[in-house]
């Protein structure tokens, strides 16, 4: 079963904001395929098979542009002209209206292209090695840098269009709750471009100047505390839009409806307030930051932990209202109820269910003296495998089964095919990321081309088979998809005459309306957001920028 | 409508969630803060900046490796971390000693874990990592490059002998 069609849609799209959308698909999608293309690789060298040696003919001169691509396509590409794609869409079907400026998000769009491709260059030549945390001062070409920088602006400004078209909305519905979708949205987008103003600084500041030749030396910590400011709230920016879909999509999808508007609304202002505020917990062992400091964002990356646990309730309960709706009954037996049979759905389950082990992962990452014991193993990629690669991933192409159809007034091609590459690449990440969680816990670093270490114990190996194997399943199941996904787009079969496939919006069971006022208005979060940053970050960034010493020289990768 | 019929509702079950949430929080916070503060297992803080250009021509690090502060009691070591190795790569202790590590770059970022041990940290150009151990067990503990640092990354490690406790 596929998407269910109707033949009156609430609010469509034009045509040129379908495109537009699309556009968006055309580019997350085209990153993730090259991007995957290397995960196998890298999974099958820690297994013993390395097939980089094959693929200098084409260019790729080793596992490390390999990994680099991998990084930068998959999580930092995919995920954002994913992001800001599906975000457009829930922005104007949420405000059923149409954007207020759409040159505007048109000027953001065609600049994270040309940053895009002014990044790709230089990585696929070979002089941007430096995987996608580009740590100084291992040097990548400038162009690199200025690429990601647009393809950043790029999203901000996208960003400024919903603002815009909230700003209209509002004028014109003055005492009405934010449709939540479009609410969700604008959150995501505004922790996005508070978060994004430390790697801003980084790149802008320090990297830019420094391989332009202006400046001689950088400062390796100063750069990784502006970097790891961004780096963290980035998982939240890839996750919410999941939320978005999570709280306010996937229930209509299940015949359900949304448990708790209220405190939907309360999770996602706790993620604006909490998700930048703790980012030296990527930087425990860090030898230019206080313990003290640690300890501090250590305490408060466990609270970012209690939004997360009121999200696992409301969908659940979510879920479990709609279950319960199409006749499922008992304790756990409404699961069976939902509907496994569209792979939209089951996507996102499957999505949701790897999730609880990511964040339970999650835990011991951010578990202060914990991090002694797996910092930079191979237990890092096998959490984040589970939340970027996983609950965002598998929930980004659930979502495309219903937005491509959307967009093109195509029928889902073969959905029997999406279900089971959504099903292979689920089993896939589990004997993967478990591996990866085992095999760090026993000290193997990740980043680290396995098969010509000297230290590997046998005790390793068969870790690292799984390992292999794993990520070989993930990479069928990846591409399963993303065929269905691209032949739905541009197969010849339209859906019936004026039928349609609609956005899946939840309606929430409560009437938003009764929402209390302080969770519709943004003032006090926005200040709130912006104290604890200053709180958490302000005294240890005023000391590193005033003892900062740009010492270290340019280095090629 | 008007604003007299808001209200924050939150069912029972979810209220009880929630307070069981932050019970459970509240638990992690507490088991953290013991073991880092009451048991010392603590990560590195800020030790001291040095020049990454000139730090090699200067003691201590002119003359890396283990220095010997109370015989059989503690240690001292030494290291400087370079694309592909670490200076020095073999080190020998006692077990029962307790061993302090001060580990710094030259060139780029590396990382520096000791295996089976607590001892972690990242090792930057322009900082010095700082972290102590005191090995129970006689044997061979590799320590390894944890932070991609170039072509040669996987081979960059070295390992430290304990020997049997004087």
């Amino acid at each position: 079963m596929a998407e269910t069609t109707t033949k009156t849609p609430v609010y469509a799209l034009t045509r040129e904001e379908r495109r537009f959308v699309g556009l968006h698909l055309v580019f997350a999608f085209a990153a993730l395929t090259i991007g995957s293309l290397f995960g196998p690789l890298q999974a099958l060298e820690h297994a013993g098979l390395d097939l980089y040696p094959t693929l200098e003919k084409f260019g790729i001169q080793s596992y490390y542009q390999g990994l680099t691509l991998h990084g930068v396509l998959n999580a930092l590409v995919w995920t954002t002209f994913f992001i800001t794609g599906f975000l457009t869409v829930a922005i104007i079907r949420g405000f059923q209206r149409r954007l207020a400026h759409p040159g505007l998000n048109q000027l953001g769009f065609w600049m994270m292209v040309v940053g895009l491709l002014m990044a790709a260059v230089p990585l696929l030549l070979n002089k941007a090695t430096v995987l996608f945390t580009f740590y100084p001062p291992m040097q990548a070409s400038t162009w690199f840098y200025l690429g990601l920088t647009l393809v950043v602006v790029g999203s901000w400004i996208e960003g400024w269009g919903f603002y815009a078209t909230y700003w209209q909305w509002r004028k014109d519905n003055p005492k009405t709750r934010t449709p939540f979708i479009a609410f969700a949205s604008l959150v995501t987008m505004v922790m996005w471009q508070i978060a994004t103003l430390g790697v801003a600084a980084e790149i802008l500041g320090l990297l830019l100047p420094w391989s332009m030749g202006l400046v001689d030396g950088v400062d390796p910590q100063l750069s990784r505390t502006f970097f790891w400011f961004t780096g963290h709230p980035l998982v939240y920016f890839w996750l919410l839009p999941a939320y978005v879909s999570w709280y306010g999509m996937l229930p209509k999808q299940v015949d359900g409806k949304l448990f708790s508007d209220s405190l939907a609304r309360l999770a996602f202002w706790l993620f604006l307030l909490l998700s930048v505020p703790l980012g030296f917990h990527h930087q425990f062992v860090d030898p230019g930051v206080p313990a003290g400091w640690k300890y501090v964002h250590a305490i408060l990356t466990f609270s970012v932990f209690f939004p997360s646990l009121m999200t696992f309730f409301t969908v659940i309960a979510s879920l479990e209202y709609g279950a319960r709706q199409r006749g499922g009954k008992g304790r756990f037996g409404w699961i069976r109820a939902l509907p496994w049979s569209n792979p939209s759905v089951t996507a996102q389950l499957l999505a949701g269910i790897l999730f609880v082990f990511g964040g339970i992962g999650g835990l011991a990452n951010a578990a202060y003296n914990v991090n002694l014991v797996l910092h930079n193993t191979a237990w890092v990629p096998g959490h984040f495998h589970l939340t970027v690669a996983s609950a965002v991933t598998l929930s980004f192409i659930g979502i495309s089964f219903w937005l491509v159809p959307h967009l093109t007034h195509k029928p889902l091609w073969q959905p029997k095919v999406a279900l089971a590459g959504v099903w292979t690449y689920f089993v896939g990440m589990l004997i993967f990321s478990n591996a990866m969680h085992t095999v760090g816990l026993l000290g193997a670093p990740r980043r680290t081309t396995l098969g010509l270490a000297p230290y590997v114990p046998a005790e390793w190996s068969g870790y690292l088979w799984r390992v292999g194997f794993g990520g070989s399943l993930m990479w069928i199941g990846i591409m399963a998809t993303i065929t269905v996904v691209a032949v739905t787009a541009f197969r010849k079969k339209q859906l019936p005459e004026g039928e349609f496939v609609d956005v899946p919006v939840a309606e929430s069971i409560e009437d938003p309306q009764r929402t209390p006022v302080w969770l519709d208005s943004w003032k006090p979060w926005l200040v709130g957001t912006a104290v604890l940053v200053l709180l958490a970050y302000g005294p240890q960034l005023i000391d590193q920028l005033f003892g900062m010493s740009a010492t270290s020289p340019r280095i090629a990768p | 409508m008007s604003t007299s019929t808001e209200h924050l509702h939150i069912d029972p079950t979810e209220k009880r969630w929630m307070i069981a949430s932050v019970g459970l929080l509240l638990i992690f916070f507490a088991a953290v803060t013991v073991a880092g503060f009451m048991l010392g297992i603590q990560v590195p803080t800020r030790e001291r900046r040095v020049d990454p250009n000139t730090v090699a021509e200067q003691p201590p690090w002119s003359e890396p490796g283990v220095r010997e502060i109370v015989p059989g009691e503690e240690y001292e070591v030494y290291v400087l971390a370079h694309r592909f190795s670490f200076t020095p790569n073999e080190i020998e202790v006692p077990a029962g000693a307790k061993v302090t590590f001060y580990v710094t770059s030259t060139d780029v970022q590396h990382g520096f874990k000791l295996q089976d041990t607590n001892v972690n940290f990242m090792a930057l150009p322009g900082q010095v990592s700082k972290l102590s151990t005191t090995f129970e067990k006689p044997g061979v503990y590799p320590y390894i490059c944890t932070e991609y640092c170039g072509l040669g990354h996987a081979v960059m490690a070295g390992a430290v002998t304990v020997t049997e406790a004087p």
